[in-house]
């Protein structure tokens, strides 16, 4: 990374004259400026109104505003709402993380090994990634619906008395969880396709003289180092994505039953949108990205240096 | 189970594995799978059968008729799918004219602030449109622009993961080339959307296909600034049919649940190789 921040490029060193190195500068500016512009106006903008917004008491529509230093972040640390919905979003975060991250893997070995039936099976696993979820989130409910749905007809044959999946304090996020693992899996079995894909035969053969011959061998001592910058992102981007649960929560649950499915973001949501506690919606959302810049930031650092790369 | 599926994975020809990892995968694919069977299913039966709890797949009275004309006469669900077109085509259309020239002079131009808009773009990555939400939405309600597709639009028009990506691309593209083409007379210009360009178009694809998937599906944005009805997107066209009084009808629930997956899982299913490289595309970072 900081190679690319300090590089000078190449096209540049080239060019001697002043004339030319100052057209380029022109066109670099030029180029730039329409998304320098609204990376400004889109991200850094609303980023430092964000950040003031949360050491206020602004409220949409407010006429007097004032400054309250860390007041709503004070409220928030002592919100038992706030507090159990990152409970349950590290919880959400915690299921769907090692479901997504291994099942993908697992699924991309099998189905990277068949040669014919490949693409059936990448279709199958990949159709949830591409469907609409707030439209699955509608079907799944009619598929756990304790009496209608087919789960509770097949539950009821196998003697298992009525389980109410989505209003039932304690099975409410596993079951999210379930879904959204069902979301994740193709995205991430995907992912981990093309990163064994990239992995030379002949380092298996090679393996193979130097006495790893069992085939969990060959897993454990190629397979798995070498997907290690692959499987690096796939557990980043998949603990983000699980971290940012909202659809689902929204259409299925609203967070209920008494709150035992209320996530981070759908929290923020209700703060910020719909009770306009705009300042207090602020301070929520300025922690929620703490939160997301500590996951890519940490996992990043933890995990290069285990990583090992091909 | 993992350690005796694991023989199959590389090279194993004898047949037992195979068989195995047939049934496994055929196993997840039910659970995969049977969302969209139970939908498509649902979708023409009659009430009766939907709530007689039985388990059968196929009704035996066909009400596929009445329940998808139910759902189209209770939500203009059409209009939703148009939306999602107009959202997409708007946004991947603004997203990909402002970052390629950005990647192209972050990649191959010599120029002030190249080192912090590299930076900033690296920033962006990080941070997920819910966070500039709040003072967006208060920006655009003073500005009155709220309840339009524009609003529904403009946090999406820069993509700093396109910026990033193309600028992958780019970077890779011989230096030579391009020299020659200046010494040819041609600007800078037409070297980025004549040359560079048509050599990047896997890049553009991929990103397209992610755009398209990210913005067809994004429900959060639109529950916030939609409230008109017929601006709604897919997602949040669903969102408001559940809510209304067919909420507990699930032929026309699954019905209006097909009509606006199918568009996406439709172009998926022919484009398959294009959505797959997308999404691989990803990945490479």
């Amino acid at each position: 990374m900081t190679g690319t921040l300090t590089a000078t490029g190449k096209a540049g060193r080239r060019v001697k004259g002043g004339r030319q190195a100052f057209i380029e500068q022109l066109m670099g500016v030029g180029f730039a400026f329409p998304a320098f512009l609204l990376l400004a106006v889109i991200t850094i903008a609303p980023l430092i109104a964000l950040v003031v917004l949360s050491f206020t008491d602004y409220e949409l529509g407010a006429t007097d505003t004032a400054v309250v230093g860390l007041a709503n972040y004070n409220k928030a640390l002592a919100d038992p709402v706030f507090r159990r919905a990152l409970r349950n979003t590290f919880l959400y975060v915690a299921l769907v993380l090692p479901g997504a991250v291994l099942l993908g893997l697992f699924v991309a070995v099998l189905v990277q090994s068949r040669t014919r039936t490949r693409w059936i099976y990448q279709v199958i696993y990949f159709l949830p990634v591409t469907s609409t979820l707030i439209a699955m989130a509608t079907v799944w409910q009619a598929l756990l619906h304790p009496r209608l749905g087919p789960v509770g007809a097949t539950l009821r044959l196998l003697g298992v008395g009525e389980v109410a999946f989505l209003s039932e304090p304690s099975l409410v996020l596993p079951t999210l969880a379930v879904i959204g693992i069902w979301q994740l899996l193709g995205f991430n079995m995907v992912l981990f396709m093309a990163g064994l894909s990239a992995i030379p035969r002949d380092l298996y053969e090679a393996a193979e003289i130097d006495g790893c011959t069992g085939a969990l061998d060959r897993f454990v001592t190629i397979t798995l180092p070498l997907l290690g910058p692959t499987t690096m992102f796939v557990i980043v981007t998949t603990s983000i994505t699980a971290f940012k649960v909202f659809d689902t929560v929204a259409v299925m649950t609203r967070g209920g039953p008494a709150g035992s499915s209320e996530v981070l973001l759908y929290t923020i949501y209700l703060e910020a949108f719909q009770y306009f506690h705009t300042a207090y919606g602020a301070a929520l959302t300025v922690i929620f990205l703490l939160f997301v810049l500590v996951f890519s930031g940490a996992q990043a650092f933890v995990l290069e240096r285990r990583v090992h790369y091909g | 189970m993992s350690a005796h599926t694991l023989p199959s994975i590389i090279g194993g020809r004898r047949i037992a594995p195979r068989i195995l990892a047939h049934a496994v995968l055929l196993a997840g694919s039910v659970f995969m799978l049977l969302p969209f069977v139970w939908m498509l299913a649902t979708s023409v039966k009659p009430p009766s059968e939907v709530f007689s709890s039985t388990l059968s797949l196929w009704p035996s009275r066909f009400y596929g008729r009445e329940n998808y004309t139910l759902a189209l006469t209770t939500a203009p669900l059409f209009r939703f799918a148009l939306n999602g077109v107009i959202l997409c085509t708007g946004i991947l259309v603004v997203q990909v004219l402002v970052a390629i020239p950005c990647a192209y002079a972050l990649a191959k131009l010599r120029f002030p602030g190249r080192g912090i808009l590299f930076v900033l773009v690296l920033l962006g990555l990080a941070i997920p449109v819910q966070v500039p939400a709040l003072p967006l939405y208060i920006g655009l309600a003073h500005l009155g622009l709220l309840d339009t597709y524009f609003s529904m639009m403009v946090p999406f028009f820069v993509s700093v993961f396109a910026i990033f990506l193309f600028r992958q691309f780019f970077k890779s593209f011989p230096n030579d080339i391009i020299q020659a083409a200046r010494l040819d007379g041609m600007s800078e210009f037409e070297i980025v959307w004549r040359i560079v360009v048509p050599s990047a178009w896997p890049a553009i694809a991929g990103f397209s296909v992610f755009s398209i998937v990210a913005h067809w599906n994004d429900l959060y944005w639109p529950l916030i600034v939609i409230n008109n009805v017929r601006l709604a997107p897919p997602p949040l066209g669903m969102m408001f049919f559940a809510n209304a009084e067919t909420g507990s009808n699930y032929g026309a629930l699954t019905a209006a649940a097909t009509i606006l997956t199918a568009p996406l899982v439709i172009t998926f299913l022919f484009a398959r190789r294009q959505f797959i490289q997308g999404i691989t595309m990803t990945g490479i970072k």
